[in-house]
């Protein structure tokens, strides 16, 4: 491929993977009839769309505490499992355990509609339907398999010499865990905690089954259901708001963070 | 001291197994349960056995003789068509497109970090945002992709990518194309830089034409990973359900297999015929993954010890 070519692909992918982006950006500083016009460059920019999604009847500002509180919940409750339970998997021969991982691999890649009608009657039995509370649940069940995958991986490579020498100090496991490893691993832990938050942040399905009013949506079913005044007018200006909204922050982690993300995805995958 | 070590990852593995247990396990079980029966979601203590009807009696997903069209043309039929299409299609493009990203991210030039960080765009969006990003790109009569076709003259007037029903199932593919491509790229990549240096070195002196390079030292060597992506990628695309959902409105003619589970659950209420699919579902996924895994020889797990 000749420099011309070259230069021409990544020109081409560039634009491919950011333009639709900057468009939503653009579209959101429309309003009213300039939305019709296509051009990039809005003619008169204004920020009415982002004050219409905290003035509406859905309560946006809401629906995005709900999900940093749900993704957050989410990572600790996944970190604080997974990190005891791959120490036990990377650190510890025992029998069996060829065959957990095999099983949480499995579990990963569960199709979560399969669960829906058990984990629906679940979710009522313990009184958190209709609570975005309630979807911390399954979100660290369906996060856990893929958390303890990478931490495992990540746990095998710290050296020996440092658990022997905390076993002599008397340290027990829990100690070990996380006075001594967890120091070490924060790597892994920022990869598979952004994972998992972003995971979390983007769920929609159960968001969408097990979660009612308005009050307590999380953000991907609140922009799904952002509607205009009437059923044939469509608020573009207010969607493409509020998506740019939930998008640049998590993009600028992804960004900021990104070699740890795709040391941990490829961990995931990869090596496994 | 064996036992004892033993003893001690069977305790710190058991708040995970438990949670898994309770919240995963019971929760399939139970769907698996309510498909035999005849629940409705808003009395599910209520729910009564009726055996194998849900599945294969008068009104069930197989074998259903009202159906006169025939199982295929059954809202079931349509839905696992679409979502094996859906999954089939889209999981091969990605992974052509994905290998191509890679290669040319695997290359040296001034740039590409720059190059790196936009790829990462698409797979850092949400899903819903982009099914509403590309949804209002797509738009019939104002959707800037129109505009430009109509101005390049390949079109004379708007074309409802999203809503007709001969367009709106390729028009989802391409769309998770955009949105996965990355994650494919990124893997490949990953495989990619673990080829040893020499092995081009060796074959530039030997002057060995490139794509034979690519063919017999390059592909060889990433093609366990390679699958492993695919089988990944594959079982995530079959039990696609939000960006068809959000991009198409939920219609009859797009309709994905979880698509068909939740209607039939959350919005007609049939707790227990919806089971019947959601369990259904699961099998197929099941099966469609191991008979890939056992004809493709993954070797998934390869660093299990």
């Amino acid at each position: 491929m000749g420099r011309i070519g070259l230069f021409l692909a990544c020109a081409l992918v560039v634009f491919l993977s950011v333009y639709p982006l900057v468009y939503a950006i653009s579209t959101s500083l429309k309003t009213g009839t300039a939305l019709f016009d296509t051009r990039l460059l809005p003619a008169s920019p204004t920020g009415a769309n982002y004050a219409a999604l905290f003035e509406g009847v859905q309560p946006f500002g809401r629906s995005i505490l709900n999900s940093l509180m749900v993704a957050t919940l989410t990572v600790g409750g996944a970190l604080l499992l997974g990190l005891t339970a791959a120490y036990a998997l990377g650190r510890i021969q025992f029998r069996g355990k060829g065959l957990l991982l095999l099983t949480l691999l499995g579990v990963s890649m569960f199709p979560q509609v399969a669960v829906l009608a058990g984990m629906f009657e679940l979710i009522q039995a313990l009184g958190l339907y209709n609570r975005s509370l309630g979807l911390v649940v399954p979100y660290t069940v369906f996060t856990l398999p893929f958390t303890v995958w990478i931490l495992t991986t990540f746990m095998r490579e710290l050296p020996t010499e440092l658990e022997e020498a905390a076993v002599m100090d008397g340290c027990g496991p829990l100690r070990i865990i996380f006075q001594v490893f967890m120091p070490l691993l924060w790597p892994a832990l920022v990869s598979t905690g952004l994972l998992a938050f972003i995971g979390a942040w983007n769920e929609f399905l159960f968001a969408l089954t097990f979660v009612v009013s308005d009050s307590e949506r999380t953000v991907p079913v609140a922009i799904s259901l952002i509607a205009g005044a009437t059923a044939f007018e469509i608020p573009w200006g207010t969607i493409m708001a509020g998506s740019v909204l939930v998008t640049v922050p998590l993009l600028a982690l992804v960004i900021v963070f990104q070699r740890r993300i795709v040391s941990g995805l490829t961990a995931g995958a990869v090596k496994g | 001291m064996q036992s004892q070590r033993s003893r001690t990852a069977w305790l710190l593995l058991g708040p995970m197994v438990l949670m898994m247990l309770a919240v995963a396990l019971w929760p399939l079980a139970r769907s698996v349960w309510f498909s035999f029966t005849d629940a409705n979601i808003n009395d599910l203590d209520g729910a009564r056995f009726v055996g194998l009807e849900n599945y294969i009696g008068e009104f069930g997903l197989f074998f259903n003789p009202s159906e006169e069209a025939g199982f295929w043309a059954s809202d079931w039929g349509v839905s696992i068509r679409n979502t094996f299409t859906f999954a089939v299609v889209s999981v091969l493009l990605e992974t052509l497109a994905g290998l191509g990203l890679a290669l040319l991210l695997n290359m040296e030039f001034r740039g590409r970090a720059l190059v790196r960080t936009a790829v990462l765009v698409p797979w850092a969006i949400p899903t819903i945002v982009s099914a509403k990003m590309w949804g209002w790109m797509l738009n019939d009569q104002f959707g800037v992709i129109n505009a430009w076709l109509i101005q390049a003259g390949l079109i004379s007037q708007g074309v409802g990518w999203t809503a007709e029903p001969d367009y709106a199932l390729m028009t989802v593919v391409l769309v998770d194309v955009w949105k996965t491509t990355p994650f494919m790229a990124l893997l490949i990549l990953a495989a990619l830089q673990t080829v040893p240096r020499d092995c081009y070195e060796a074959a530039y002196v030997d002057g060995v034409p490139r794509w034979r390079v690519f063919r017999f030292i390059t592909l060889p060597l990433i093609w366990q990973p390679l699958l492993v992506a695919v089988v990944f990628r594959l079982l995530d695309a079959l039990r696609v359900f939000d960006l068809i959902y959000v991009l198409t409105a939920n219609s009859n003619s797009t309709i994905s297999m979880s698509g068909f589970v939740r209607r039939e659950m959350v919005e007609y209420g049939n707790m227990g015929f919806g089971s019947a699919a959601s369990t259904s579902l699961f099998l197929i996924i099941l099966l469609s993954a191991l008979l890939f895994i056992k004809v493709a020889r993954v070797r998934l797990g390869g660093e299990v010890r």
